[in-house]
């Protein structure tokens, strides 16, 4: 640096500050080296991310034109008005016409029940490569891994070829004599609907469990066998508890991600009495009521943020303990 | 002495179920079980959607002898196209590339560079950022998708529809990925190799370029693989900001094709999406591995590649 050019004394000088600095931050750099790396992420958040969101709002609580019905944004907020959000949030509460609430009740019970069955189906199979996978855990983990390689509607296409009425689902369950006749699973059955979530997400639901039930250390489930405890006894007080963080990460994971699907049920039924959140945002997005979708979305957002929020505080937690 | 005798064959050979349920050293029969029972259910119905891709037939459920005339075939039955026939399908393949090449070359170095510029400056508007960013990667892709249409629609009229919007809002929504496992990796080098360049005389440039560039390749690597497989397969993205029919996807066709008039063909492309997913993420799994390898870690290179993911 151009420290050798200075005099004898400021150079010492400058060099002893260079120490404070250095042991304060580590390396040395000048004040706006990292910062102007940041720049240009920071801008294009702001533009995309940030904006996109203040455009949600100005059209939820923009003008209606009251001939034509189309939603125009208002920037500024003093001139918001919230008769046409307050309009919408009321189907969602089941008073106006269109009634939203149905909609609304049937995404939590699909969600509710499709991570849970995630959670009952991801966690043996996470425990058992955690702690029995031994020398074939690279296999076993490429395998789980393998569903991420495979597009997710290519999932859901497979997964419905094999429920369609001369599909090998009903054909075996036909064979067996289970069924008497083909079953139609893809003509509007929420079964089949919540089957595709489960189906679809699961692999997200793994990954977290696997994580976290790989850290669990041996000695503490040995130290609980040797204190006398039997298998289950040990697995409900230490594994699980142990584990409560990933269950919670992973369901978090997959549940967000639902609240927003709307392609899971147009693929696994597209029937109307199948349809979630994410169908209605689609279809009044698709049908140019670009108020209603603002809406919508930004009833979706607060009824998420508070798991997402979880979400984002015990990750950072996580990355800074590590 | 005589009980212990006696007591010795017993437990070896009329184990009942208590027992064996109880022996803490038993074999994990019934997991091991599920876990192949899962594994069979989550990979058998897309082997069996690639079969079909084969079909000899209209059909996607009922097998009638291998072709490739969905992939190759013209003057198919019915009038239907195969891939290779149907411009349109060709088309969208092309687009689905041709975005997954521009998302990956703009994502990735946007967030090496944001990753590096967060993770060392610990100014107030660092954290804040990094919050908007984590919070890009939380949000559902939905309404991603729907608040930049409205952005694009109201606000930055000035991009076009189609190919511009897609690549813009797929930017969005993926640099989270480099982000965060760069970040991740900064975090595991530590800063003593860039302290030892810069004592060495080092520029903070030069020891950025030298020595802390060359540390980060697995992970810029790891994260360009992942965007470019995650860009090829989105959906909900493209099609919020799809504009001309020419910008429609894969994923699109596959979608818009499944309800109304599903052929083969669809699955045929399908199968050349997962081909092409797997081959990207089969080259990066080796290079992965490799500099993995070059380092001298123990660690199983699928491991840290799935817990980078």
């Amino acid at each position: 640096m151009s420290e050798n050019k200075l005099p004898r004394a400021d150079r010492k000088k400058a060099r002893r500050q260079r120490k404070i600095r250095l042991k304060e931050e580590g390396a040395w750099y000048p004040k706006w080296y990292w910062p102007k790396f940041a720049i240009p992420g920071i801008a294009w958040l702001a533009v995309l991310f940030i904006l996109p969101f203040y455009a949600v709002f100005a059209i939820t609580f923009g003008y209606v034109n009251p001939l034509s019905q189309v939603t125009v944004p208002v920037w500024q907020p003093w001139y918001w008005d919230t008769t046409a959000f307050k309009e919408i949030a009321g189907r969602v509460v089941g008073k106006g016409v269109p009634n939203y609430a149905p909609f609304f009740i049937r995404t939590f019970v699909y969600v509710a029940i499709a991570s849970f069955m995630c959670v009952v189906i991801a966690y043996p199979v996470a425990y058992f490569v955690a702690r029995y996978g031994g020398r074939r855990k690279g296999l076993y983990l490429m395998l789980l891994i393998a569903p991420f390689w495979v597009s997710y509607l290519m999932r859901m296409l497979a997964w419905g070829n094999l429920l369609t009425n001369d599909g090998y689902v009903n054909k075996i369950l036909v064979n067996l004599h289970i069924l008497s006749q083909p079953y139609p699973w893809l003509d509007g059955k929420s079964i089949t609907v919540v089957s595709g979530l489960i189906y679809g997400y699961i692999p997200y639901m793994i990954l977290p469990l696997y994580a976290g039930l790989d850290r669990i250390s041996q000695s503490l489930l040995e130290a609980s066998r040797d204190l006398g405890a039997n298998t289950v006894r040990t697995f409900i007080k230490v594994t699980l508890p142990l584990s409560k963080q990933a269950i919670i990460a992973g369901m978090v994971i997959v549940t967000l991600p639902m609240f927003g699907d709307y392609y899971t049920t147009a693929l696994m039924s597209g029937y109307n009495n199948t349809k979630m959140i994410g169908s209605l945002i689609d279809d009044n997005l698709n049908n140019n009521r670009t108020g209603e979708a603002a809406t919508l979305v930004l009833i979706l957002v607060v009824l998420l943020i508070i798991p997402m929020l979880w979400y984002l505080r015990s990750t950072n937690s996580e990355t800074a303990r590590t | 002495m005589s009980t212990v005798t006696a007591a010795a064959p017993k437990r070896t050979r009329m184990r009942g179920p208590v027992t064996w349920w109880k022996d803490p050293w038993r074999k994990p029969h019934i997991l091991k079980a599920a876990t192949w029972l899962y594994l069979l259910w989550s990979l058998i119905p897309v082997l069996i959607a690639v079969m079909f891709s084969f079909n000899n037939g209209r059909s996607r459920s009922s097998w009638q002898g291998f072709s490739t005339m969905w992939y190759v075939g013209t003057n198919l039955p019915g009038g239907a196209y195969s891939v290779f026939a149907n411009p349109v399908l060709r088309m969208a393949l092309t687009q689905t590339l041709k975005l997954a090449v521009i998302t990956t070359c703009i994502a990735v170095p946007l967030g090496l560079a944001f990753a590096l510029g967060i993770d060392r400056w610990h100014g107030r508007g660092s954290g804040t950022s990094n919050f908007a960013m984590l919070f890009s990667f939380v949000m559902p892709e939905l309404v991603i998708g729907v608040a930049l249409f409205f952005v694009f629609g109201q606000a930055l009229k000035m991009v076009p529809p189609g190919t511009w919007q897609q690549a813009l809002g797929l930017i969005t929504f993926q640099i989270s990925y480099p982000v965060i496992i760069i970040r991740a990796r900064l975090l595991s080098i530590g800063r003593q190799y860039e302290e030892a360049a810069m004592d060495l005389g080092a520029k903070p440039t030069q020891s950025l370029r030298r020595v802390l560039l060359p540390l980060l390749y697995p992970a810029i690597f790891a994260s360009a693989v992942l965007v470019f497989a995650d860009c090829i397969d989105d959906f909900v993205i493209v099609r919020a900001l799809g504009g001309p029919s020419s910008s429609e996807t894969i994923s699109m066709k596959l979608y818009s094709g499944y309800r109304s008039a599903p052929t083969p063909a669809y699955n045929a492309l399908a199968t050349i999406m997962l081909v092409g997913t797997l081959s990207v993420m089969f080259i990066g799994l080796i290079f992965f591995g490799r500099s993995a390898r070059k380092e001298g870690k123990k660690g199983d290179a699928v491991e840290s590649f799935a817990v980078s993911i």
